[in-house]
């Protein structure tokens, strides 16, 4: 395990002209981001008119880069990478804990060859896993080797997988080829500043050149790296994807500046997230007291940024070992001792068989919602947001007390828009309701009119009913954007004949801490 | 002297592994361990300890005062 985790050599600025590649991914509009204009956004087969066909098939069935294939495709991560060149204010590595859901923390670390194992005992269990990123518990490129050598064996090993990797950019420009010759079609930048003297608010310390750097210089090094890498990236035609924490009071307002700076660079998506913030984590900001947003200031930045780039809203901030759809964490199930004993064949013909059966599910999705956009114009400039509980595919198939989060729609004359997700703790836990978990769901969703379940009892619908949010049952098992466009016409047409008066909502908390769901 | 690793705080990341001039840090039981006898505190090589550099926690990556310092 001697591998160089900082390469000596410097790369030099990238010489040819990429106007017209940037160009071609700045204008290229939403994929799921979209709300109901009509045309097929990322939800047809054939791809929307709007994207070129060779990045339709990078996104398609890309779970973190088209919100639509969130609902339909897995994805899972492997620890291969546990060195870091940087520290981040928000990050604590000594924390470990098996139910703790957020980026830098895992169970246990596997070498190149056990992760080549864990994806093939995956993709075997799990048909609909097409995507294998690499994010850590590090930095991916801060350990070159493992992470190359992981890349190389499964793509021996299953080749239709997808691979990608999420780095702080530090080291990227170094490795920019070496991503291309192993066909890395997604790598993600975090960048949460493009200003040194903002960023040395965020990262206490980089390891550059062998010494570790502190304060603005460290974070003007940071800043340059990552932007130089960005660029490359899109010269070779490499999908990026730019996450970016929102740190209230530190960088929230300048994060329109970075969301500028990478669109112009030709980042193809751009993730704003909440900061994940707990005493109990040890992270500075977390000890510090620093706060996360609220959902309506995330909200509102997410909108400001959207303009003509797309906005992912579907992250849900996962684990370095996640495994299952963006949203569950089926981890537990693939451990390296379960994993080592499972016998697996890589079954190329059946989860292809499978994938076609998922493009047709979706491909009856979107033809569903498209049907209901006729009739919004009555909606003039009114939007609002609902809540829904649903294990994927689209579809409205969750009991509320099952839930562990709720998708948000805003719905507009538009139509229905995917703007988010709430993580709730267990409502139901072993058949019983709990008062304070109801609580937690409320306030979780204070800001939506509606919420959409496959079944409720009676306790939590009197009392979502007396919080103002109506639960709605009646679209059990039926598609997510179609119901709620329904019961939006619905309630359009409630308050023309004077049945109800519209009332705004509040605002609604982000849930911070791990997910007590899993122990139980 | 030589640097040492304090192993309750070590959180097993590798980082320092690769980063050691002297080859002299390696894992052991689930940590990870400098051999004194091969650590040169980094003199001669860098400015400053490379373990010390990278280590993710303070006060990790100390100095082992059961050895006299080390002399170039």
């Amino acid at each position: 395990m001697t591998e160089a985790v900082f390469p000596e050599g410097q790369s030099s600025q990238p010489a040819v002209d990429i106007g017209d590649v940037m160009q071609k991914l700045a204008e290229h509009k939403g994929c799921g981001t979209e709300g109901g204009s009509g045309k097929a956004s990322c939800g047809s087969s054939a791809g929307p008119a709007d994207m070129a066909p060779e990045i339709w098939e990078k996104v398609k069935n890309h779970p973190c880069y088209s919100e639509e294939a969130h609902h339909h495709y897995a994805r899972m991560h492997v620890a291969v990478a546990p060195a870091c060149n940087i520290q981040c204010n928000y990050c604590n590595r000594k924390y470990d804990c098996a139910n703790e859901s957020r980026p830098g923390v895992v169970s246990e670390r596997l070498t190149p060859e056990q992760a080549s194992k864990k994806v093939l005992a995956v993709a075997s269990t799990i048909p609909q896993m097409t995507v294998l990123g690499i994010a850590g518990p590090g930095d991916p490129l801060a350990n070159p080797g493992k992470t190359f050598e992981t890349f190389r064996l499964i793509s021996e090993v299953a080749p239709d997988i997808k691979l990608c990797l999420s780095t702080n950019g530090l080291a990227l420009p170094d490795w920019v080829d070496e991503i291309a010759k192993y066909k890395v079609d997604h790598v993600t930048i975090t960048i949460n500043m493009v200003d040194p003297e903002i960023g040395q608010h965020i990262y206490p310390w980089i390891f550059w050149e062998n010494k570790r750097l502190q304060g603005y210089e460290a974070a003007k090094i940071l800043t340059e790296r990552q932007l130089l890498g960005l660029e490359m990236l899109t010269e070779r035609g490499i999908l990026a994807k730019i996450n970016s924490v929102m740190i209230p009071g530190i960088n929230d307002k300048h994060l329109v500046e970075v969301n500028k700076a990478v669109k112009s660079r030709g980042a193809f998506l751009h993730n704003i997230m909440p900061l994940i913030s707990a005493p109990e984590h040890g992270t500075v900001f977390g000890l510090n007291g620093q706060r996360g947003p609220t959902a309506q200031e995330l909200k509102a930045l997410q909108d400001e940024c959207e303009g003509d780039m797309n906005m992912m809203r579907h992250c849900r901030q996962c684990r370095a070992d996640a495994v299952g759809l963006l949203g569950e964490d089926r981890s537990a199930e693939f451990t390296t001792d379960k994993i080592m004993a499972m016998d697996v064949e890589y079954d190329a013909k059946g989860r292809k068989a499978y994938q076609q059966a998922v493009e047709s599910e979706r491909q009856a999705k979107v033809e569903a919602k498209k049907s209901e956009l006729d009739g919004l114009e009555k909606a003039g400039d009114k939007k609002l947001l609902v809540a829904v509980a649903t294990k994927g595919h689209g579809i409205i198939n969750e009991h509320f007390g099952h839930a562990k989060e709720f998708q948000i729609y805003e719905l507009s004359a538009k139509g229905a828009k995917f703007v988010g997700h709430r993580r709730v703790d267990l409502y139901c836990q072993g058949g019983y309701g709990e008062e304070d978990a109801l609580d937690t769901v409320i306030t979780a969703i204070n800001d939506c009119h509606a919420v959409f379940v496959s079944k409720i009892g009676g306790c939590p619908k009197a009392d979502l009913t007396a919080a103002g949010i109506e639960p709605v049952d009646q679209y059990a098992h039926e598609f997510i954007e179609q119901s709620a466009l329904v019961w939006f016409k619905d309630y359009l047409a409630k308050l023309e004949a004077g049945e109800i008066v519209h009332v705004d909502r509040g605002d609604a908390a982000i849930r911070q801490g791990a997910l007590l769901s899993q122990a139980s | 002297m030589a640097f040492k690793i304090v192993a309750s705080q070590c959180t097993n990341c590798t980082a320092c592994e690769a980063l050691c001039p002297n080859e002299a840090i390696s894992e052991a039981k689930g940590t990870f361990v400098i051999d004194p006898a091969k650590c040169t505190e980094c003199i001669g090589h860098f400015d400053d300890p490379q373990c010390v550099a990278i280590c993710p926690v303070d006060n990790t990556c100390v100095i082992d005062s059961a050895y006299p310092r080390y002399q170039a």
